[in-house]
């Protein structure tokens, strides 16, 4: 079988804006639990949270965490745009911010910081 | 044989998006995973990128629109304060729920997780449809990209079949009507 390979001219691309998408995605996921943690701890963080009563706190936390995310992936894109970064670096911290998202999510560990 | 319009915005955040992302993922995986010079032809990638950016993409858009219908059209049905005095609680779900020690843990575990957990899945699957669609062919030759971007797409997968199951769960125990 003969040996196959990828164009040339598509093979260079700078992985910064995907080192960019992959950190902001874990920036995003970690302001969506640090929010749920803060809400869970802080009477007043809840309620300034609160931005469409029907929904409750959830609207603040998903909707500023959605910023934070789309905000940090555009700083980062234009920080990164064009650029070769430590990929592997890169990848970790998106990966471990993201870890964070799930943890702090969980009921049983945001529950460790309810209010009195 | 009817159907009410809460239910069916339920039908529609559960079953239509929801569902429909989870039975999406095994494709998209597939596809991540065998993206490799030595196993595809030139051809064969440049297909399978185009149909992988279409998948993801439209994973990520129903991703985004079943934790926006969920968190801004069922979610409010569901949390509905009952008026003072209400007795009959079938119509507020949470309430419903709470009342009884022992179905509470679906509201204070299962909601709780669900309506929060849920919110990293559009995004994760948003960063693997980017990624797919900046590298293109080429990605078929990054495997740390394309190993973290796996990682990535199991997590968005993980989040949405928390979120799924609980609310399958729920609207079991106490349905939206």
């Amino acid at each position: 079988m003969a040996t196959q390979t990828i164009a040339p001219e598509i093979e260079d691309l700078p992985n910064g804006p995907v080192a960019a998408a992959l950190v902001a995605g874990g920036i995003g996921a970690t302001a969506i639990g640090t929010l749920t943690v803060l809400a869970e701890a802080s009477v007043g963080i809840k309620n300034a949270l609160n931005w469409w009563s029907p929904a409750g706190p959830l609207t603040g936390k998903s909707l500023l965490g959605v910023f934070i995310y789309l905000a940090s992936w555009a700083v980062l894109h234009v920080l990164y745009r064009g650029k070769n970064v430590n990929f592997t670096r890169a990848a970790a911290l998106g990966l471990a911010l993201l870890g964070v998202g799930l943890i702090t999510t969980f009921p049983p560990f945001f529950e460790l910081f309810l209010a009195e | 044989m009817e159907i009410s319009i809460r239910e069916g915005w339920t039908v529609l955040h559960g079953m239509l998006f929801g569902a429909a992302f989870l039975v999406a993922f095994a494709g998209g995986l597939a596809g991540l995973y065998s993206l490799r010079p030595e196993w595809v032809t030139v051809q064969g990638i440049q297909e399978r990128v185009m149909r992988l950016k279409v998948g993801l993409w439209g994973m990520a858009a129903i991703a985004w629109g079943t934790v926006i219908t969920g968190t801004f059209i069922v979610y409010p049905w569901y949390r509905a304060q009952p008026p003072e005095g209400t007795v009959d609680l079938a119509n507020f779900p949470r309430y419903l729920l709470l009342a009884n020690p022992d179905t509470a843990a679906w509201h204070s575990f299962g909601m709780e997780w669900k309506e929060h957990v849920g919110w990293l899945a559009p995004i994760a699957a948003t960063v693997v449809a980017f990624a797919v669609t900046y590298y293109g062919p080429s990605l078929a030759k990054k495997v740390g990209e394309r190993r973290a971007l796996m990682v990535f797409f199991l997590v968005s997968f993980l989040a949405a079949t928390a979120a799924g199951v609980f609310g399958a769960f729920l609207n079991k125990v106490a349905p939206v009507r």
